[in-house]
């Protein structure tokens, strides 16, 4: 396996190509460092006419075609693979699961760990490739450390945070040092037709971005209460439970309002019964945070107690915590309260660092 | 480079491209009055006459299209509507499970728009459609029949099947019956007249000439309906500015594969047998697909236990062989092949299936580089698995 050091030169890489300029670009700086490269396209959807259309999406019959044509302007080959039953098993019906659990999954994430870097990778290097190649704005150097991209607007060292050391010794992410504005001004240089594509954003799966009625539809009507946390009154109905996230306040239909008159926000889901407890915002704030399945990959597993930051949710706040071990976990002391900290998501630990903060490790936030 | 994707398209012949460069350096519209357009008018009839006789068909017989998927198109929907206008009961459709798209979706689109009722014929396990199947669907209700579509030789498997037999049985219930002889003309013996049939697709650039034209053959007590309505060109049947240059080198190309038939045929199929042979003899699981005696003189078709289709192609790809999975979908994904489903295949072996196929340029040394990286691929592929959720 081939560590940093050892992937600099001419090594048979694999280019995930989306049909966005980041991955574009990314294949072209690969092929121009030497390495053999090959594209490929995932076919995410069963039906690619479902997915969303248009430049926003990463699955679309569009988006494959602007994906070849990057390939053939790079000169490399280029294929389609279809992923569409591990993504639909591994990623989508994960992420309607999750949320019939009460909890708040990031699908982005899972791709990366299950399919990107997982079942592609697998498939890559069985067929004798030695890395998989992505536009992701993150760091990953010859030390082996993940660090945050100098951009750091477009930073998805959190969505990476999750892979083992393993994946990331197969990976690499030729516009870590890059601004998004550098990457699309290369694009442009080296004649790109996707240079000017605008970013993807919002889940892939959820053609019209309705992800309440996209559960709605897997999971059917659920009614139950709404209850104040701090009287267990009930303040509403609401038609599932698995339609709410920690911290959100619109869209809550409360039949009465907060005796303060202030504002409310969901401060837990409780599927056993079905019920949404809402509260003022303060209520809200978190200063411990629980969290499973830990992967160490900045080092060690950690045997005492590191100061660091942690991410709690993509673009989320970054504050400083003392993060330790707990068992088959770990647990991070919040040095400062944050709000809206939903089971499910990562929780990504950095330590701060002049060359790009390094990720640590990651775990699933219980709850 | 080993090509070895005839079936998809295969170079053109030196005469064909020619009388393509030289024609196309005339000018005249074969539909105008004066000098220019009577040459060139002059060279289209020439070359209907051309294709017409190496084909068993009288001139008037042979029109002009765009291609196989046109051609298609206007056999199937337009034999379709002409003969329910002239009996709104004829309403069904029969044709066989192993049809190239080009009729499958065409079929499929007039049970879907025109509410036709479509009969799929099945195959057997070599890909066979048998007259007894055909005479069984039309024992009944045969006059509610408005078109039969089979094809002549299987573009997958390269299964030959018993056309004339066939339209026999169409003949003694008095339906038309559409072959699809893409891939059979100049690979086999493609006499129109003998043959029996009503209807006849053939395509330029699978035999030797340009991409983009093609001709139906049609009885002339035929009826069809047009899909393309303008300056009534082709007998009113098929609207369009005639490709001069295109038909030209079509016809030559045509009337050359069909006149050296027969050596081309032997020449290919031993190399073809060659290539079966080590094929097998280098990986002894491969399962060759199709009727192992009447098929195609350059056609191969193997699963590969164990391997996925799509990841052989890109490792022999890597090697310089260029080779087939069949057909993707429009977004690029390999899709299982309907054929060997219909054939019985479960989607294992669909999916593990690649085609071979060999043309006028094949050379054994391109046989030699497919047997040279055939084992690693598959020992490559086999590791990588299949795409599928199980894991």
């Amino acid at each position: 396996m081939p560590d940093g050091a050892e992937k600099v030169v001419g090594v048979r890489v694999l280019a995930a190509m989306s049909g966005g300029v980041d991955s574009a670009v990314a294949a072209a700086r690969a092929a121009e460092a030497g390495h053999d490269v090959t594209g490929v396209h995932l076919a995410l959807a069963r039906n690619p006419k479902t997915y969303r259309t248009g430049a926003r999406g990463c699955c679309t019959l569009e988006d494959s075609r602007d994906a070849r044509r990057a390939a053939d302007m790079l000169g490399i080959p280029f294929y389609v693979w279809d992923m569409a039953e591990r993504f639909q098993a591994d990623v989508v019906d994960d992420f309607v699961a999750e949320y019939a659990a009460g909890r708040t999954p990031n699908p982005c994430l899972r791709c990366n760990e299950k399919i990107k870097f997982a079942a592609v990778l697998d498939r890559a290097v069985a067929l004798g490739f030695d890395a998989v190649v992505t536009g992701h704005h993150a760091r990953l150097g010859a030390d082996g450390l993940l660090r945050r991209s100098v951009d750091l607007a477009k930073d998805q060292s959190y969505v990476l945070g999750v892979l083992t050391r393993e994946q990331l010794g197969r990976s690499m992410f030729p516009l870590g040092d890059s601004t998004k504005t550098q990457v699309r001004a290369e694009a442009t240089r080296r004649g790109l037709a996707v240079a000017d594509k605008p970013d993807s954003h919002d889940i892939c799966f959820i053609a019209d971005g309705d992800t309440r009625g996209f559960l709605a539809q897997r999971l059917g009507a659920a009614p139950g209460d709404v209850v104040d946390g701090a009287t267990g009154e009930v303040v509403g109905r609401h038609t599932g439970a698995y339609a709410y996230t920690v911290g959100q306040r619109r869209g809550l239909h409360l039949d009465r309002p907060a005796p303060d008159g202030r504002p409310r926000y969901v401060l837990s889901i409780t599927p056993k019964t079905n019920t949404v407890t809402v509260g003022p915002a303060e209520a809200l704030a978190v200063s411990q945070v629980q969290a499973e399945s830990p992967v160490w990959i900045g080092g060690p597993r950690p045997a005492d107690p590191v100061e660091c930051e942690v991410q709690l949710r993509a673009h989320g706040a970054v504050v400083p915590a003392t993060v330790a071990v707990t068992g088959d976990g770990l647990r991070a002391e919040l040095h400062q309260p944050v709000r809206g900290v939903a089971a499910g998501q990562a929780i990504v630990a950095y330590r701060p660092d002049p060359a790009g903060d390094i990720v640590l490790g990651s775990a699933t936030i219980a709850g | 480079m080993a090509y070895l994707d005839h079936a998809a398209t295969t170079p053109m012949l030196d005469v064909a491209l020619e009388a393509y460069v030289a024609t196309a350096r005339e000018v005249g519209n074969a539909s105008a009055l004066h000098g220019a357009g009577r040459q060139a008018r002059r060279r289209v009839e020439e070359s209907r006459e051309r294709v017409a006789a190496a084909l068993g068909a009288r001139p008037a017989e042979v029109i002009f299209t765009g291609g196989g998927t046109e051609s298609d198109n206007l056999a199937v929907k337009g034999i379709f509507w002409a003969r329910r206008s002239a009996d709104r009961r004829r309403t069904r459709v029969v044709s066989s499970a192993v049809e190239h798209h080009a009729v499958l979706d065409a079929v499929d689109w007039l049970a879907a728009q025109e509410g036709a009722e479509v009969s799929w014929l099945p195959v057997d396990a070599l890909g066979r459609v048998t007259p007894q199947r055909l005479r069984a669907e039309l024992a009944t209700a045969a006059d509610q029949v408005a078109v039969i579509t089979t094809m002549w030789a299987s573009n997958e498997v390269g299964t030959v099947q018993p056309v004339a037999e066939l339209a026999a049985v169409a003949a003694e219930h008095g339906v038309p019956l559409h072959t699809d002889a893409i891939q059979a003309v100049g690979q086999v013996p493609v006499d129109f007249a003998a043959s029996g049939v009503s209807a006849l697709t053939v395509t330029g650039h699978k035999l030797g000439g340009p991409a983009g034209v093609g001709a139906l053959v049609l009885a002339r007590d035929v009826a069809v309906t047009p899909l393309l309505h303008g300056g009534g060109q082709e007998r009113d049947v098929r609207s369009g500015t005639l490709d001069t240059a295109g038909i030209v080198a079509f016809a030559v190309a045509l009337e050359t594969a069909v006149r050296h038939q027969q050596e081309y045929a032997a020449r290919v199929a031993a190399l073809r047998d060659d290539l079966v042979a080590r094929v097998r003899q280098a990986v002894p699981e491969a399962v060759l697909n199709g009727d192992p005696s009447d098929r195609l003189p350059g056609n191969a078709h193997f699963s590969f236990p164990g391997c996925a289709g799509d990841a052989l192609l890109l490792l022999l790809d890597a090697q310089g062989i260029a080779c087939s999975t069949g057909s993707a979908c429009s977004a690029g994904v390999a899709q299982p092949s309907h054929v060997l489903l219909a054939m019985g295949a479960d989607s294992a072996r669909a999916g593990s299936s690649l085609r071979f196929t060999l043309g006028h340029t094949s050379t054994p040394e391109e046989v030699d580089a497919l047997i040279a990286a055939l084992p690693e691929a598959v020992d490559r592929a086999r590791r990588a698995g299949s795409l599928r959720a199980s894991r």
